[in-house]
């Protein structure tokens, strides 16, 4: 992981405006990671959402590709201070995710393979705001990056962003995920600089 | 991205309690093995330190240092039981 000056206040040179507050650009993606990098082949990779009535939805591999694939170009903010600018992807928008699927959850936990969970506002994945991923900058996504897919919420910071995804459960509260049950932020802002409770 | 031993998390917990943590021995909740906390796999991700049951890799504890304050979780570890 490369070096990173807090409160970098670009006082010799212009600030990059696509930068939001105390974050600094990176070129490399730096990877650190909460546990054993799960290794998910796409043969056995499936997509389940989950109503808060329990009712479930299930896609394998080849289905949820089929709902319509997208190419990106966003940034992402780690809320470790990290930006990296101007990155493409590939994913299906949750849009054609949850299209047909009757729900009155205000708020989505996202599920991965190792466990992890994270909780996002439902009306925040829908409109064009998030992705399940497959590719990132031209290539398939590495296990260490989330691979076969991730979440892509990039208007919040990374760690939103599950990686190995593998379901949506929606809910009617607010339940924390795995990272803001130990004081990270329900919400997650870069821009408000929503980092910890 | 691999892990080191519940010994690199040692002067972290030394700020929360006045004893050797990683002499404690934990019974995972998961599994109900038991163990040394010192022998725990440690994982440094972006976010904070997850420490990992050595026998069954699920999480024992979750410790994240915000700038005002330390989190620790617990919650994969039923008991700590520590020499006197
Ligand atoms: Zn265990």
């Amino acid at each position: 992981m490369s070096f990173i000056t807090r409160g970098f206040s670009g006082r010799s040179r212009e600030r990059d405006p696509r930068l939001p507050p105390g974050q600094t650009k990176v070129d490399d993606w730096p990877v650190l990671s909460a546990g054993p990098t799960p290794k998910v082949d796409p043969e056995v990779w499936s997509f389940t959402v989950t109503t808060e009535t329990g009712a479930q939805t299930h896609w394998s591999w080849d289905e949820l590709r089929a709902l319509g694939l997208e190419d990106i170009e966003t940034d992402i903010h780690c809320v470790t201070h990290w930006s990296k600018l101007a990155m493409t992807w590939r994913g299906v928008p949750l849009d054609k995710i949850l299209a047909g699927i009757p729900t009155h959850a205000g708020y989505a936990m996202a599920h991965s393979y190792g466990g992890y969970t994270t909780n996002v506002p439902l009306p925040e994945l829908l409109n064009g705001q998030s992705w399940v991923a497959f590719e990132a900058d031209g290539t398939p996504l590495e296990p260490e990056h989330g691979g076969p897919a991730r979440l892509l919420v990039p208007h919040l910071y990374f760690w939103k962003s599950a990686k190995w995804v593998n379901g949506l459960t929606l809910m009617d509260s607010n339940d924390p995920g795995f990272w803001e049950q130990s004081g990270y932020s329900l919400h997650g802002d870069p821009w408000k600089e929503e980092r910890y409770w | 991205m691999g892990h080191v031993d519940g010994n690199a998390i040692a002067g972290s917990l030394a700020e929360i309690f006045p004893f050797d943590v990683t002499a404690a021995v934990g019974r995972c909740a998961h599994c109900g093995s038991t163990g040394m906390i010192g022998d725990a796999m440690v994982y440094f991700a972006a976010t904070g330190t997850i420490v990992r049951c050595a026998n069954c890799d699920e999480v024992l504890a979750v410790l994240v240092e915000t700038p005002s304050r330390i989190w620790l979780s617990l919650s994969g570890v039923r008991g700590l039981t520590l020499p006197t």
